[in-house]
């Protein structure tokens, strides 16, 4: 049993929640979205800081951080690491922040035959070359599931995390109730 | 019941014959096990210990456990399903199991047992060792990624086959599935797409061409029934003819 995150006073001060896509498709946060009508419910419950949601960009003190996507590139780094300074609670949702997911398939090949395929020899390429621009970060050697990089408290599997995932996860973590998924929620795909 | 022979598992009483394993006596009992290396067509192989269970205070694996009368087997405990977990968790580390991207999923035996576990991550740090894909015979791909070297392939075309296509080499992370042909590629071998080393495997390791996702997702293998109720891969599969092969009725 977990400490239920409402404080004991039964006060409405809310919950609150950042998340971040890392180096992942955008799918797990559509599929939180997919909770539909239940998300009355949830901004009952808590408070959207950091999100692409709310397009807040700096994060603050939160009490829960749900990261989508694995560590592919420096910037994934520093997010990552921003979050798990500020959350109190980490989670990894999806995939490809469990295992790398699909972007880790370029794990089987140095980080020099992934640029030259994309941007050299690649079928339809103009003006090939290899983008060097400052502002475009770093890719790591490999990409790296979250937990290889920071302390991760939860993890939700599935590509995406079903809505139905999301919210008996978020309803028991909220309520202080174990989380203990049912097996039509266990899915890695 | 005669007590000289059943022995206990998770305080039941299992009857035995002579010469039975645990998980035999268990299979037959209609108690489930978790495994992956083991198909009781095959004498057992002991490498995959998924099936490792609590005996008399020490852990043993029970595909390769002589029953015995008065036993008392631990199945169920906590301690048993962390052990398993954590095997299972070095099994994902060690290769490269993108399920997302996989055709075999959701009708994947490692799959399966994680999910009966309760899996919900690998936990370890990921090797992401470099493994490669053949695809050199016309029917079949072979993914080293996927294969766990549980053996079945192995067993089968050795024993059912005749044909002792497949062996397994080298050690360590470097293991892997080695084949019997002349340029050491699949298609150069004896394998036939109907061969029951084809059939018996329990991952996405030895996968069929022009078949790939046949079944909808909701109504695959494991999607809605655990493997303790659906039961293995190999009982499932049987291959039919690849698509490219009947392209002569046309």
């Amino acid at each position: 049993m977990n400490k239920p995150l409402v404080n004991e006073y039964g006060s409405k001060e809310k919950l609150i929640v950042a998340t971040a896509p890392l180096c992942g498709c955008f799918g797990c946060h559509m599929s939180l979205l997919d909770i539909d009508e239940r998300i009355l419910q949830l901004v009952e419950l808590v408070e959207f800081d950091r999100s692409p949601i709310t397009d807040i960009k700096d994060i603050g003190k939160c009490d829960i951080g749900l990261i989508e996507g694995g560590v592919a590139n420096v910037h994934n780094v520093e997010d990552l690491r921003e979050f798990r300074n500020n959350c109190d609670i980490l989670v990894a949702v999806g995939a490809c922040a469990v295992n790398g997911g699909v972007p880790a398939m370029r794990n089987q090949f140095d980080i020099k035959e992934c640029l030259e395929e994309a941007y050299i020899l690649g079928i339809g390429i103009e003006n090939p070359h290899v983008p060097n621009d400052v502002e475009i970060p770093l890719l790591l050697d490999k990409v790296h599931p979250i937990h290889e990089v920071v302390r991760v408290d939860y993890f939700l599997p599935g590509c995406p995390p079903s809505a139905d995932t999301f919210w008996k996860f978020l309803t028991d973590l909220i309520n202080g109730n174990t989380i203990d998924f049912p097996y039509s929620l266990i899915h890695y795909d | 019941m005669n007590t000289e022979n059943t022995f206990r598992l998770d305080g039941k009483d299992i009857p035995f014959k002579k010469g039975d394993t645990i998980m035999d006596a268990a299979l037959r009992a209609g108690e489930y096990i978790p495994h992956l290396c083991h198909n009781p067509e095959f004498k057992p192989h002991g490498s995959c210990r998924l099936c490792v269970v609590d005996v008399n205070g020490r852990h043993q694996a029970s595909c390769t456990l002589p029953a015995e009368a008065g036993m008392e087997v631990d199945n169920s405990s906590d301690a048993i399903r962390q052990r398993r977990e954590l095997l299972l968790q070095m099994l994902f580390v060690e290769g490269n199991h993108t399920c997302p991207a996989c055709e075999k999923s959701g009708a994947c035996q490692l799959q399966a047992v994680a999910y009966y576990i309760g899996m919900l991550s690998p936990h370890l740090t990921h090797f992401f060792p470099k493994r490669s894909i053949d695809a050199s015979h016309p029917d079949i791909v072979f993914y080293h990624n996927r294969c766990i070297l549980c053996g079945l392939c192995v067993r089968a075309s050795e024993q059912v086959d005749r044909k002792s296509v497949f062996a397994i080499s080298g050690r360590g992370i470097d293991s892997k599935l080695v084949f019997n042909s002349p340029d050491g590629k699949l298609g150069g071998s004896e394998l036939e797409f109907t061969d029951k080393a084809v059939e018996v495997c329990p991952v996405g390791a030895i996968m069929p061409k022009h078949l790939g996702y046949e079944t909808p997702v909701g109504q695959r293998l494991y999607d809605t029934k655990p493997i303790s109720v659906v039961g293995d891969v190999a009982a499932h599969s049987k291959p039919e003819k690849p698509f490219i092969s009947d392209k002569s009725h046309e």
